[in-house]
């Protein structure tokens, strides 16, 4: 039953790893309608800002949360700048072209960011400051750190705060518009070349709080961090929806379940085929996802 | 007609291929005056960064004082050319063949990572130049062929000491074992463990499996702690067996844990306090009082200002065995070397190495136990283990 209950903790921990990662790539599918590949790789540089932000205050030796706050924050600034441009110079150019063409265009950046990436970084893993000491909280046998318990509680948050943005302020109902129909919006009197700038922000942004938290639990990071884990936060997104944001929270808690559970049986390497399974499957027989519902074209 | 034909092309291809096999570059091409060349290659950046680092560091601390005692065969300088394999094995490979079809390197250095080495020992043995790896302990290296040597202990012997330490020292009775599917040397050190452990009468759990790379062992780890092992072999490389001793203290696992020389790395000491209770078995220790480990110390500190590991001592016994071989072969002869490495025995820094017939030297391990110490790893000596 122990076992039980830590597989279930464990599983969780990284499932919120990939949900905070989901959010992003759900958010700015579900305005641009664009699977946005690069995703994963902000998530990486966020990391990476993190890094060297952290370093050059010297957080490993001094740890706080004050500090870990700061660092976010400026590595969320970071991203976000990146985020914008490379919207204005990578998609902007091709948005009127065919889906197809800025499908292939985040590709290429996720590549771009990746190789780039290990020129400017080098290949050889990093291992993230310790900015806040790992300290683990134990219920019985039952053991979570501050770290993981920070994942899933920053997730949830930012579940509920991508809603609110979303739903109920002024700029959220301008992506909405935008997502509904990109033309009529502007003929609204929309500025939709900032909304859509905004948007690529906030998503990048929210990548960037994701890279330095899982820094913070999993200290490893290297310029292709992002691949594996963005394929799988990707995963997560079409599993719960994508373009739904509570959806991208419900399918990366169950990869991180279903991988955990795949860990702990002796088929342990197989665990990254089954993610990519499901994502066949989901396709096949359910490709709205869990939570969303199957909208017919609009002409 | 069409089967004729078929033939016909079958046996051109044949003939071509022997063609091709026999057109090695001859050994005549090597110049008898001038620089001799040496080839390194080894993983100076990407997941073994830090082996790649120390070998060829110790490799060039080597060179250079062969240099300043006048270098070779009558004053004639060697010149190390370093490769970087990206830690990648077809990199590992493609690397030898450069420096050897390119570079025309007399012999060739590295690698530390058995799994690279064994991608690029081929190349070496195709053209007959002498390999010496510092660090490759996986029995199949030195199989290859009779070109390839190594300076180090092979992992049936490493295995066998780290389960001897864990059954007579430290008293564990259960143990558990993870591995890396994706490297040859946790595979081999993991059948060598799970073989003299259960010999000497205790019990081994089914070896859990990850791969290089992976950074979340949590799930793996709360399966091995559900069945109560006295003591875990982790036995990949350091990048991962620093996140596995992490995962593992969080989930309260304070059981010791054992490693091989593949710990040996700067990444190591990101395991932090949960360092505290494990083990490695290693190639020497620094704390070594003979005069030759404690001058070699000092050059090392002096050139590169930090300690050696053992990585870089095996790259620096490497280097000067080649040296020494070359020397007693009085030519850079592919054949001749080849023969001079067989029948070498020179003290080391990390202990008399003598060839044996299958190209492997046989070596004392010592069993380390590790602390964190002022933000790095201290590696204390505990005991001697011979062959």
């Amino acid at each position: 039953m122990d076992t039980f209950l830590q597989q279930f903790i464990n599983g969780l921990s990284l499932g919120a790893i990939y949900a905070l990662i989901a959010l992003g790539y759900t958010m700015v599918y579900g305005v641009l309608r664009l699977i946005n590949f690069a995703h994963g790789d902000v998530y990486m540089l966020g990391a990476f800002a993190g890094f060297y932000l952290a370093n050059a205050f010297d957080m490993d030796a001094n740890p706080s949360v004050l500090g870990t706050v700061g660092v976010t924050i400026g590595s969320m600034a970071i991203c976000a700048i990146i985020g914008i441009l490379i919207e204005r110079l990578a998609y902007r150019p091709v948005r009127h072209h065919s889906r197809l063409t800025s499908l292939i265009t985040a590709i290429g950046v996720s590549l771009l960011l990746e190789y780039g990436g290990q020129v400017v970084f080098g290949a050889t893993p990093r291992f993230f400051p310790q900015m806040i000491r790992s300290q683990t909280y134990s219920v019985g046998n039952v053991q979570i750190t501050n770290q993981s318990l920070m994942i899933i509680v920053v997730a949830v948050i930012l579940m509920f705060g991508l809603e609110f943005i979303v739903h109920r302020t002024k700029i959220g109902k301008a992506m909405r518009a935008v997502s509904f129909n990109l033309p009529v919006a502007r003929l609204m009197g929309i500025n939709t070349d900032f909304v859509i700038a905004f948007t690529f922000a906030l998503g990048s942004a929210l990548a960037a709080v994701g890279g330095v938290l899982v820094a913070l639990s999993i200290p490893r990071i290297d310029p292709l961090m992002g691949l594996m884990t963005g394929l799988k936060a990707f995963v997560a997104a079409v599993l719960g929806g994508i373009g739904n944001i509570p959806g991208a929270m419900l399918g990366g808690m169950l990869i991180g379940l279903m991988e955990t559970w795949i860990s702990a049986t002796s088929y342990s390497t197989f665990r990254d085929a089954v993610a990519f399974s499901v994502l066949i499957l989901i396709l096949l027989f359910r490709p709205a996802g869990l939570l969303g519902t199957s909208v017919t074209e609009k002409v | 007609m069409t089967l004729h034909r078929l033939a016909v092309l079958a046996g051109a291809f044949v003939l071509s291929s022997t063609f091709a096999c026999e057109r090695r570059p001859g050994t005549s091409e090597q110049s008898t005056t001038g620089e001799i060349l040496v080839g390194m290659y080894g993983s100076l950046t990407g997941d073994g960064a830090s082996f790649g680092q120390s070998s060829v560091e110790g490799a060039q601390l080597a060179v250079e004082e062969i240099n300043n005692a006048g270098g070779l065969l009558g004053g004639r300088r060697v010149r190390l050319l370093v490769e970087d394999d990206q830690s990648r094995p077809e990199e590992a490979s493609n690397a030898v063949t450069k420096l050897i079809t390119q570079n025309k390197v007399v012999a060739v250095l590295g690698e530390v990572a058995s799994r690279r080495t064994l991608a690029a020992a081929p190349v070496a043995q195709k053209y007959q130049v002498p390999m010496i790896t510092p660090a490759s302990t996986n029995e199949r290296v030195t199989q290859v062929g009779d070109y390839i040597f190594r300076v180090c202990f092979i992992d049936p012997f490493q295995g066998e000491v780290l389960a001897k330490f864990a059954f007579n020292d430290l008293k564990a009775r259960k143990v558990a074992v993870l591995k890396d599917i994706q490297q040859d040397y946790s595979v081999g050190l993991t059948e060598s463990i799970q073989k003299t452990f259960s010999g000497l009468g205790g019990q081994v759990l089914d070896p859990v499996s990850y791969s290089s790379g992976d950074a979340d062992f949590r799930a793996i780890l709360t399966q091995v702690r559900a069945q109560k092992p006295d003591a875990i072999f982790a036995t990949g490389y350091y990048p991962e067996a620093a996140i596995i001793l992490r995962q593992a203290r969080e989930l309260g696992m304070n059981m010791p844990i054992l490693g091989g020389d593949g710990w040996v790395g700067d990444a190591l000491k990101n395991g932090r306090e949960a360092l505290k209770n494990s083990f490695i078995s290693n190639h020497y220790s620094g704390d070594n009082p003979d005069p030759l480990v404690q001058n070699f110390r000092k050059a090392y500190r002096a050139k590169f200002n930090r300690d050696p590991d053992s990585i870089a001592a095996l790259g620096y016994d490497a280097a000067k065995v080649l040296g020494d071989s070359i020397t007693r072969a009085g030519s850079t002869d592919g054949p001749k070397v080849r023969d001079a490495i067989a029948a070498a025995d020179v003290p080391g820094v990390t202990g008399r190495l003598k060839m044996n017939a299958s190209r492997n030297v046989v070596k004392p391990a010592v069993i380390e136990e590790l602390q964190f110490v002022d933000g790095n790893v201290k590696y204390v000596y505990k005991t001697t283990i011979n062959p």
